[in-house]
């Protein structure tokens, strides 16, 4: 290959240029948390000037609002948002689909069934399921969330093949949204309890949640970063990743295990907010050349932010009245994905 | 003389076992019946082409001898060891395959690369100065090293074909899988690869690569013609020519004429009815 003699380069680490950008990206990210977690503690349903009157001579009032409610509940949303962008990223990789999102295992329809079933055995009225009501919303969200993941896998028959996982997963989120409806219809009581839970809402994140969040983060984060090369990998096609010497069965399973685990706990934290989990890899895609595992912090980043964001605008709008938060995120987030749309449609041309 | 004859047999070497071996090996996708029965030793130091129609189960033999599909029946060893038997990674060190069609990937031409070592360096990806060596090695072989900072999506179907070749010849694995190798290379860039192949093979290292073109098969040391129904030959190039075995695979008559020492097979461009 002598026509083909190297020019001066070496095979060590990424360029400086490629470097410096991922740093800045990233502070970036960190100063817009910073600036909404600042803003999100001043905004709310009393008025700017009592907030900063709060901040300034704090009494026992501004503690329990600032410090009870409302920082719990913005750092909450950016763990939550954080969650659902790495797990969104995690899930775009291991199915190779840039439409991929936390939730195509069935786990959103799974956590609502599952809210359905405990508010309704909450009711006391049914005998033998008291139990499930003293789950908890949260538990039965994440309960039902984990038990649609199973099923979906059990009927996808594993892994190995991301097809019919996708299917799977589709088949088992209308079945469990059917069943949901049915239940409904028998008792239209529980409706709106359970529309606040569809639509999302960072309203009842408290330090506990927000300590459980935290902890789920760090849990799925290191494994994740681990695996990343392996999503690497997996972007080179089944034969080739498998050729390098991986073992795909257990290396989607884990994977797998780490998107069921992070969006059971945020389903259950916030209920079901759309869009942070689809937009937040492509928005650092589009900003950023990235392998996996910068990847992943990446999104992780960015869906916190956002999801920060959307929390602030659903206090902000309407104040005092609030909008669910998984309607603005659909709203930012589809905008967003018809903006790259139309760009891509404009490239292609 | 004879102490000294007694001395000679027993330094010798041992016979070295194939660096790959099959025996009755056999394929299938549903019922349909590809690979059948086949039996091969595949020794290291050389470069063996598998040539044959459209169909004839190249990729699949490729794919199977790499433990990437289980074969129907049949055994198959590397270095003389059950080839299920050794642990992936271990494996992945000895064997190295590269895809007929290469993918478009956003990662750059230098993480492809990197991850030709992941059987090296594994999860952490802790990259010695061995593993960069190696991967400056075959991208310097392959040409591709200016490109090292571009991401795949962003080159030609040629230089992916070359990156990817980088990525496995950067494993530093005595048996190399290729499967069409020259996919997408335009003619001086698939004479390198032919080049780079056979020096490969005068390092040791065991060379099977699945090719299109007749004449840049011709280039290697040994054929495997397969057929409609298996494998019409396995030998020397020699062997391929005097026994008329690409005719008899590809159903028509090869002329294959000897160009001052190159041999090229001269296609009649429909001069010739088809048998």
């Amino acid at each position: 290959m002598n026509a083909l003699r190297p020019h001066a380069a070496n095979v060590r680490g990424p360029s400086v240029a490629r470097r410096s950008r991922l740093a800045i990206w990233l502070v970036c990210c960190l100063v817009v948390t910073l600036l909404l977690t600042c803003v999100s503690l001043i905004a709310g349903t009393s008025s700017v000037e009592t907030s900063w009157s709060w901040l300034v001579s704090p009494d026992s009032q501004a503690s329990v609002v600032l410090w009870e409610i409302r920082l719990p509940r913005t750092v909450g949303a950016w763990l939550a948002g954080a969650l659902l962008g790495l797990s969104g990223a995690i899930a775009q990789g291991v199915f190779r689909n840039p439409l991929a999102e936390p939730y195509l295992l069935g786990t959103a329809s799974g956590a609502a069934l599952g809210v359905t079933i405990s508010l309704i055995a909450a009711d006391a009225s049914f005998g033998g399921l008291e139990w499930i009501g003293k789950l908890g919303l949260t538990g039965a969200a994440c309960v039902g969330a984990c038990a649609a993941i199973a099923l979906t896998i059990t009927l996808a028959r594993g892994v190995i093949e991301t097809t019919s996982l996708l299917l799977a997963g589709i088949v088992v989120g209308f079945v469990l949204s059917a069943v949901m409806s049915l239940l409904l219809l028998a008792k239209p009581e529980i409706w709106r309890a359970v529309q606040i839970f569809m639509f999302g809402s960072t309203a009842f994140l408290s330090w506990s949640s927000t300590g459980l969040l935290a902890t789920v983060l760090c849990i799925c984060i290191v494994p994740a970063l681990l695996l990343a090369r392996g999503l690497d990998a997996l972007t080179l096609g089944d034969d080739t990743a498998q050729s390098l010497g991986l073992s795909l069965p257990a290396l989607r399973l884990s994977l797998l295990g780490l998107v069921s685990l992070g969006t059971a706990t945020t389903v259950g934290q916030i209920g079901i907010v759309g869009f942070v989990g689809l937009v937040a890899p492509h928005l650092v895609r589009e900003t950023l050349s990235v392998n996996h595992r910068q990847l992943l912090i990446g999104a992780a980043l960015c869906g916190g932010a956002l999801l920060q964001a959307a929390d602030l605008l659903s206090r902000w709008v309407i104040r005092p009245s609030e909008l669910p938060v998984g309607a603005v995120t659909a709203c930012v987030g589809g905008t967003y994905l018809l903006f790259l749309l139309w760009r891509r449609s404009r490239w292609m041309r | 003389m004879a102490k000294i004859a007694m001395d000679a047999v027993s330094i010798a070497a041992p016979a070295v076992p194939p660096a790959l071996t099959c025996r009755d090996l056999s394929a299938a996708y549903g019922s349909r019946t590809v690979l059948d029965g086949i039996s091969l030793d595949i020794h290291a130091g050389s470069w063996t082409a598998v040539v044959g129609p459209n169909g004839s189960g190249k990729s699949t033999l490729l794919r199977t001898l790499a433990g990437l599909r289980e074969p129907r029946t049949g055994t198959i060893s590397l270095q003389g060891r059950s080839l299920s038997a050794w642990p992936r990674r271990e494996r992945a060190r000895r064997l190295a395959w590269l895809a007929q069609s290469s993918s478009a990937t956003d990662l750059t031409a230098l993480e492809v690369v990197a991850l030709g070592r992941f059987a090296h360096s594994g999860w952490l990806a802790h990259r010695q100065a061995v593993d960069d060596a190696a991967m400056h090695r075959a991208m310097v072989a392959t040409g591709s090293l200016s490109w090292a900072r571009r991401r795949l999506s962003t080159l030609s179907g040629g230089e992916r074909q070359r990156v990817h070749l980088a990525r496995v010849l950067a494993a530093e694995a005595p048996v190399l899988l290729l499967d069409e190798p020259t996919t997408h290379l335009d003619p001086p860039h698939q004479e390198e690869v032919a080049l780079l192949l056979r020096e490969q093979a005068r390092a040791g290292v065991c060379v099977v690569s699945a090719i299109h073109d007749l004449s840049l098969a011709l280039a290697a040391d040994r054929l495997i013609v397969l057929g409609q129904h298996g494998v019409v030959g396995h030998g020397g190039v020699g062997d391929a020519l005097s026994g008329d075995w690409l005719s008899a695979a590809f159903r028509t008559r090869v002329d294959i004429v000897d160009q001052r020492g190159v041999l090229l097979w001269r296609p009649a461009l429909g001069a010739r009815p088809r048998d």
